[in-house]
This record gives structure tokens, C-alpha cells and sequence, in this order.
């Protein structure tokens, strides 16, 4: 049977075909889209390096099999930014160094995106800290994730409210 | 991975119908069993995918008050549905101390009932599994055994269930809804999962083709909304196994317990409902003497199946500590670390 699958990334309408439905939404970001930001760490569910946004909820890409996500939206690290000004949580890792090597990051941000679209963490550092426990650093920034989600989240909460204003 | 086919079936009857060849398994999110086919552990020949089934993603109350599960409904979206949060708090606690939020976000209800054990040597290919390989041996025996089983395991498994949803909701009396070759079928979640025994290899009673459609909570939980907690240990703070877990609930008369509920999580190979232990505490008054003696009557038949003796303690002063949750009552909103016991009974938190 041959597989044809059809997919929003990053705003762009994207048709791939997939002749073996072993694929995951990894590997198919990373080696046919060429959307290398999406990292590969343990691609077991562990370490949260591949977190996506598919049809706005964060996701585990490495476990998600491409096939069964047909039709999907997906966001990856790539399209936060428009017009080359950085969404405001890439700003606030930046800000309160959220990173040192990096190879975590792109995964931490979307899982942050995540979060803070989820609304369940508002303020509270320890939520914060909670709803990101699926992202791990072995670089051990945490401190400055933290902080950084804290940030972005203020920031979008007063951009929400001078938009309604 | 070896490679499978793929098939979308349209109905719950074409789903049935595909899964029922050897060698077929159900997908739905793909968070455990991808995992699983990854390591070569499960190496189904076709996958048939149910995520767009019509009418599994619902969440829908009865006339009566209680509250059916669609199978493909999403762990986060069942933990933050907030009629259903309200009347089952403790199976949102549960719901929301378990795996990540990206996890939660994909994995789906029928899908956690049917996750595999995590015992290392059922995922080391390497290793002698009977319930990976039939007849091939036990290597967690002699092997690094000190989180496995101290309740109903047998000479050929010692591996425990890792759910954390399915300890409140077998307390609650929740009941699997089956779809499989000769129809429909109820089962409650109590007798779903088996024992190890000299079967190993077979988790649940469901046959070949056998579809979870549903899981439905009865009214009667609602009563225990007001006093009722999951409490989880675990090795680290957050996104991780339970080492040992209780879901508790209370149904109280000034200030005498009516009715209760106990349930264990990471002890035996199926979520552990102790009604023994429940039976000790009707009628008693709600405090830590009947608590601890309740605790020892759950634990009376256990025993370590390697350097995990503690594990029987533990379960103990867990179930003494989720009654004690439980009697305290229900906070408004599940805590930020979610059934952890880093927050004392007071609701002030000791981690930092």
C-alpha cells in the first residue's frame, strides 16, 4: 500500500509520501523536511528534546508515527520566529541564559510554548517547574528555564492585555 | 523496527475485524508501543490505527451522574475536563503525576490500561523475560529486583503495572466497555489486567481483536469527591514511575468513616484494590489507628520478591498517608506537584 500524508508545518502546506510507515514525525521533520532544529536525543520518550507543537499541543515527536498524524498542524522551533523578530519565549531563554550547550533547547521552548498555551502554570515557579519536568538539561540550566518561562509568560499575559485593551 | 502495515479502519466493527489476524495490535497515540517496537520488544505485523474511530474521544455523564470515557480520550484532556476533575479528583491527581505533559497531551485512556510493565528485563531483549518470551526464564529473580512486585507475583514474573490512572479507577469500581468478535462486553477494571501466575505473557483477559471502547466511572464515586487523594513515590520528583502509589477515599459521617476506598499502584502487576483493608474502616473514626491497622490488613499477604522488603513498609505508611490526605480533605486544586510526597498532610510543601 503506498502512503501519502499530508501536513501543515509552520504555516506551509507540506505533502510527503511515505512508502514505509515506520517514520515518525522526527524523522520526518529531520530527514525529509530538512527542519533540522527538532533534535534527536534518547528517541524514547525520555528527554523531551523533540518536543513539537502538533495541532497546538506539545508532543513528544520521536513517539508520534507520521502516518496517524495526517492532516496535521505542526509548529517546530523554525516557525516561532516571524519576520526574523524571535517569539518572546526565545527571547527569555535568551535573557535568563536558559541554555548552555543548546542541543535541549529547541525542545525546551516548544515545551514552554506548550505550557504556557496549556494556562495551567501561571506564576507559580513550582508549576513551572512541574509542567517542564518532561524536558531534560543536562547541562542542568534549570534555574534560567524557570525564570525564562516566567518571563515569556508575563510578557504574553501583558501583550494580552494591551491587545484587548 | 521491523516493518508493519498500516490500516485505518472506519468502524469500530472494521477495527475488530483488522485486529483480530495474528500478529495485528491496536494504535492509538503510540506512546508506550512505539517505544516498545523501537527496542524490538513488540514486533507486531500490523498496526491498525483507532485515533480517528468516530465517537471514542468523548467524555460523556450519565443520566445518573456518572461519567463515561471515551478510549481515545487524552490523559490531559480528561484531567483538566473540570466536571469530571470535580466528582473524581483523585483520578486527576493520578492522571497528572504521571509521565510529562507532552505524554499526557498524546497518550490516551484505553491506551493506559494497556501499557507494558517497565521492568528493565522485559525491555532488554537480551535478557530472559517470560513475558517477552514464554518459557525463556526470569532474570529479575536474581537480578536488580528492588522495585518490583511484593503482592500476587509469581515464580515466572515478578514485574509490576506502571499505570497511575488505573489505581483511583479501579477503587472507584470503573468498568472496561470491550468491543471484540462476539460483541460488546463489560468488564470490570478489577478483573482486567491478570496476574502473573505461569501466564505472564497475556497482561489483560482481552482476546485477539478485543477493542477498549470505553471506561466508565460509576455515580457512586462522586460520593468520595470530598475526600479523596493519590499519593505517589517516586525516585525523583517529577516524571517518573511510582516506586509505590495509593489512591484514597473517604466517604465520612460526622466524623466516623461510612465508606472507603483503597487502592495500590506499583506493588503487583494490576492496580491492587485492598477491600480487606476498606472493610476495616467502616465505621471506625476517621484517624491514624484505624488508618495504620487498615494499612496492615492491605499489606498482610505481601512478600518481597527480591531486595525489596521495604516496598511492603513503604505501601504501608503510603496508605496511612493517602487516608490521612484523604480525611483532610480534597484541595481546591490539585497540588503543584501533583500527588507527591513532598507536600505534607497540612498542604505546605517540603521541597525545596
Amino acid at each position: 500500500m503506498s502512503l501519502t500524508a499530508t501536513f501543515t508545518v509552520n504555516g506551509v502546506r507540506r505533502q510527503v509520501d511515505l512508502p514505509d510507515p515506520r517514520v515518525t514525525l522526527l524523522d520526518l521533520l529531520r530527514e525529509r523536511l530538512d527542519l533540522t532544529g527538532t533534535k534527536k536525543g534518547c528517541d524514547r520518550g525520555q528527554c523531551g528534546a523533540c518536543t513539537i507543537l502538533v495541532n497546538g499541543r506539545r508532543t513528544n515527536a520521536c513517539l508520534a508515527l507520521a502516518i496517524s498524524h495526517d492532516g496535521a498542524e505542526i509548529t517546530t522551533i523554525e516557525g516561532l520566529a516571524t519576520d526574523g523578530v524571535l517569539h518572546p519565549v526565545q527571547e527569555a531563554f535568551i535573557a535568563h541564559d536558559g541554555f548552555q550547550c543548546g542541543f535541549c533547547t529547541p525542545g525546551q521552548i516548544m515545551s514552554a510554548v506548550g505550557l504556557i498555551a496549556e494556562g495551567q502554570a501561571g506564576m507559580d515557579p513550582e508549576r513551572v517547574r512541574e509542567g517542564m519536568s518532561g524536558n531534560l538539561c543536562r547541562c542542568g540550566a534549570y534555574a534560567g528555564i524557570t525564570e525564562a518561562v516566567l518571563d515569556a509568560q508575563a510578557r504574553l499575559d501583558a501583550q494580552d492585555r494591551s491587545q484587548a485593551a | 523496527m521491523k516493518t508493519f502495515d498500516y490500516v485505518r479502519p472506519a468502524s469500530v466493527a472494521e477495527a475488530v475485524a483488522a485486529a483480530a489476524a495474528p500478529g495485528a495490535a491496536f494504535l492509538a497515540a503510540g506512546t508506550n508501543l512505539l517505544d516498545l517496537m523501537k527496542g524490538g520488544i513488540a514486533r507486531p505485523d500490523r498496526l491498525v490505527d483507532v485515533t480517528r474511530l468516530p465517537g471514542l474521544d468523548r467524555i460523556e455523564r450519565s443520566h445518573d451522574g456518572g461519567f463515561r470515557i471515551g478510549a481515545t480520550v487524552r490523559n490531559a484532556d480528561l484531567a483538566h475536563d473540570a466536571a469530571f476533575a470535580r466528582a473524581c479528583p483523585a483520578v486527576a491527581e493520578a492522571l497528572l503525576s504521571g509521565a510529562s505533559a507532552q505524554l499526557r497531551n498524546a497518550a490516551t485512556t484505553g491506551g493506559n490500561l494497556l501499557q507494558r510493565t517497565r521492568c528493565p528485563y522485559f525491555y532488554d531483549t537480551a535478557s530472559a523475560c517470560n513475558k517477552r518470551e514464554p518459557g525463556s526464564g526470569c532474570d529479575a529473580r536474581e537480578g536488580e529486583n528492588r522495585l518490583h512486585a511484593v503482592l500476587g507475583w509469581s515464580d515466572s514474573c515478578i514485574a509490576t503495572n506502571p499505570s497511575d490512572l488505573c489505581v483511583p479507577l479501579v477503587a472507584l469500581d470503573a468498568i472496561v466497555e470491550i468491543e471484540g468478535r462476539a460483541g460488546r462486553r463489560e468488564i470490570p477494571l478489577e478483573a482486567f489486567h491478570r496476574l502473573p501466575g505461569d501466564a505472564p505473557e497475556r497482561d489483560s483477559v482481552l482476546e485477539p481483536g478485543d477493542l477498549i471502547v470505553a471506561v466508565r466511572v460509576p455515580a457512586e464515586a462522586a460520593a468520595f469527591a470530598g475526600h479523596a487523594r493519590y499519593l505517589k513515590v517516586r525516585e525523583r520528583t517529577s516524571y517518573a514511575f511510582a516506586v509505590v502509589s495509593a489512591a484514597a477515599g473517604l466517604r465520612l459521617e460526622g466524623g466516623r468513616i461510612a465508606e472507603a476506598r483503597i487502592a495500590l499502584g506499583g506493588v503487583a502487576l494490576k492496580p491492587w484494590r485492598a477491600r480487606e483493608a476498606e472493610a476495616t474502616l467502616a465505621g471506625a473514626p476517621a484517624g491514624p489507628e484505624a488508618f495504620r491497622r487498615a494499612a496492615d490488613v492491605a499489606l498482610a499477604e505481601a512478600r518481597p520478591s527480591g531486595d525489596n522488603a521495604f516496598k511492603i513498609e513503604l505501601a504501608r505508611r503510603i496508605v496511612v498517608r493517602a487516608l490521612t490526605l484523604a480525611a483532610a480533605g480534597t484541595p481546591d486544586r490539585v497540588a503543584a506537584l501533583p500527588a507527591s510526597a513532598f507536600a505534607a498532610s497540612t498542604g505546605a510543601t517540603l521541597h525545596v
